[in-house]
């Protein structure tokens, strides 16, 4: 019982498992991507591949646009959401946190496809609609079925940091907040945004990040039509010319305004935690 | 307890179950397939197993290019695999594929000689034919009115946003081609670029490109036209037996998918015996009403019912074929430059 890992020889052993794993699954691919973006076809160091980035800049914008608005409208119906699920009773709050995650339970592919019938012309939605006598709406294969997609699949990553940070903030810190006077519209913006504010962060980056690198939800709700970063990227390794050196390029920049992102967000958010970068 | 031989015993019960698993497999011939999704009758992998022994362990890719990639990237441990045509060429050209020992596949002589020794296996060294098809016209007459004659319907503007695309450059730019009378396989870039402008004109018109997806879109009447393969207008028939197809005017392409060994396979003798077993007649006749493509053995073809024989759609005749063109592989620069027409179409 003495030796049980609690010196720091014994620590370190048990990360060992974590770290090999990281080295192999994590680091050595990361060099793979730049070693490939920076070679060409016959092995030669070369810049090529991203002197052809320019070619893509349409594709970029889109991406980052519709990422961009799919996060903000998460956060403007995450962040409500969260306040809310943190004021209820413990009973109430598991229900909640479980009908949040119940779709996550689910294939993510199962999912689009699910809302694929459901936004067609002759799907669920136009469906009920026309029972009702109402006008049909077109939604599918439209940039805003993918941004309903993106939302649909990521908005738990918006709610659940958010509801996280927000439980863990002492009433008493609000209560004294309010016997200094602090109406209900002070209390928020000065104690609790500022305190939900590393939550909101890690929200904002789990949504953007994988929202601006999908490639299924586009395909699927995007009627193929919209050409995502992620359809870029899949293109150069499952389209005709197969090229992962150009695809690497492409994935270089991607990670690379991703980080760009991150770090001017965390600057935002300055003096408080750290939000976690992906 | 001792921390120390509680991981001893831990990692040493991890080494057991390995090590038995291993041996439960190590002592049994295998063939590892990897073929198209939804292409093959499954079931006769177990008469297979019952007559060899040799066990199947069977995967499925869904184009052309994911097999190509997957097997360029390496680490893929595959004895038996299906690429078209065009990309049969490519592969041969690339040193990618085993030639095959004829001497252990006797139902060869079953296949009709028409399919043997095509333009990408000149002297039919590396491929066995298992499959061949056309691609055409899938419409709904109860949302089009007209019959359908020409690749045309697919850019006619009465028909707006009911016209699916095929989703992928080679299919997508060879329709644009056959319609403007050029070669599907033309390395001319300004016919290229002429097609790219068609198909540009084409895209406000049309709901979607899609590949599989146009099953659903089209047996559930989401959309009224798009362009597919023959084999799976004959699959959707039996979700909405009212859809009609056409091999349009122009001529189309008609593709040879063949069975190959990729090089370095480790087990090519199984996979040589896997292959002489989907060509016995009665297992390329499963085969080809199950995925409903066209079988290229003359024994199998003969031994049909009457009805697919004599379906035109299935096995179209030679005036038709004779229309009809076959994907060959490109040069590299040809390939690239249709990745950025289809880049630029999309942006």
């Amino acid at each position: 019982m003495k030796q049980h890992g609690s010196t720091f020889k014994g620590r370190h052993f048990f990360t060992i498992p974590y770290v090999v794993w990281m080295a192999i699954f994590v680091v050595a691919p990361l060099i793979l991507v730049v070693v490939y973006a920076f070679t060409s076809k016959s092995g030669q160091l070369t810049l090529d591949n991203f002197t052809r980035m320019g070619s893509f800049w349409a594709v970029f914008t889109r991406s980052i646009l519709l990422a961009l608005i799919a996060t903000i409208i998460c956060l403007l119906v995450g962040y409500p959401l969260a306040c809310a699920l943190a004021r209820e009773g413990p009973r109430l709050q598991r229900i909640f946190l479980m009908l949040i995650m119940l779709p996550m339970w689910m294939n993510f592919l199962l999912r689009t496809y699910a809302w694929m019938t459901i936004l067609e012309n002759t799907g669920l939605i136009n469906s009920i609609l026309s029972l009702l006598g109402l006008p049909n709406i077109s939604i599918i294969n439209t940039q805003g079925a993918v941004v309903l997609g993106m939302i649909y699949n990521y908005l738990p990553f918006m709610v659940l940091p958010i509801y996280s940070v927000l439980v863990k903030i002492d009433s008493s810190v609000i209560e004294a907040a309010q016997d200094l006077g602090a109406n209900s519209y002070q209390v928020f913006l000065k104690i609790i945004l500022p305190l939900s504010l590393p939550g909101v962060l890690s929200g904002i980056t789990m949504v953007f990040v994988p929202s601006v690198s999908t490639f299924v939800i586009s395909r699927l709700l995007g009627g193929g039509k919209n050409m995502l970063l992620g359809d870029l990227i899949e293109m150069q390794f499952l389209g005709s010319a197969y090229n992962p050196h150009l695809g690497s390029a492409i994935s270089l920049i991607m990670m690379i305004i991703i980080v760009v992102c991150m770090m001017v967000m965390n600057r935002f958010g300055e003096g408080e935690e750290q939000a976690v970068i992906l | 307890m001792n921390f120390k031989r509680l991981v001893f015993a831990v990692l040493l019960s991890l080494a057991l179950t390995f090590t038995l698993a291993g041996c439960q497999g190590g002592g049994k011939e295998v063939v590892h397939i990897y073929n198209w999704g939804e292409y093959i009758d499954e079931s006769i992998f177990k008469e297979f197993e019952a007559q060899t022994g040799i066990k199947v362990v069977y995967q499925t890719y869904e184009s052309n290019e994911v097999l190509y990639a997957k097997l360029k990237g390496g680490g893929a441990n595959y004895d038996v695999i299906f690429p078209s045509d065009y990309m049969a060429s490519r592969m041969i050209s690339e040193g990618m594929l085993e030639k095959l020992n004829f001497d252990n596949m006797p139902n060869i002589s079953k296949i009709d000689e028409t399919y043997l020794n095509q333009a990408y296996d000149p002297d039919n060294e590396y491929t066995v034919p298992y499959m061949w098809g056309t691609v055409g016209i899938i419409y709904n007459p109860n949302m089009i009115e007209d019959e359908i004659t020409s690749w045309g319907a697919l850019f006619d503007e009465k028909y707006s946003g009911q016209i699916l695309m095929f989703d992928n450059s080679r299919d997508a730019m060879g329709i644009a081609l056959l319609y403007l009378g050029y070669s599907i396989n033309t390395t001319d870039k300004a016919q290229l670029d002429e097609a790219y402008e068609l198909l540009k004109s084409q895209s406000p018109l049309l709901q979607a490109y899609v590949m599989d997806q146009i099953f659903e879109k089209l047996e559930g009447g989401e959309a009224a036209i798009g362009p597919y393969y023959a084999g799976d207008y004959i699959v959707m028939l039996e979700n909405n037996p009212d859809l009609l197809f056409c091999l349009p005017e122009e001529g189309s392409n008609v593709f040879i998918d063949c069975m190959c060994i990729p090089k370095g396979a480790k087990n090519k003798e199984n996979a040589e015996a896997f292959i002489n077993f989907m060509c016995e007649t009665d297992i390329a006749i499963r085969n080809s009403i199950a995925t409903g493509y066209s079988t290229p053995s003359k024994e199998a073809y003969e031994a049909l019912p009457e009805e697919i024989k004599n379906n035109p759609i299935i096995y179209p005749g030679k005036d038709v074929l004779e229309r009809c063109e076959t994907f060959t592989n490109l040069p590299q620069d040809i390939l690239d430059y249709y990745d950025t027409l289809w880049i630029n179409l999309k942006s």
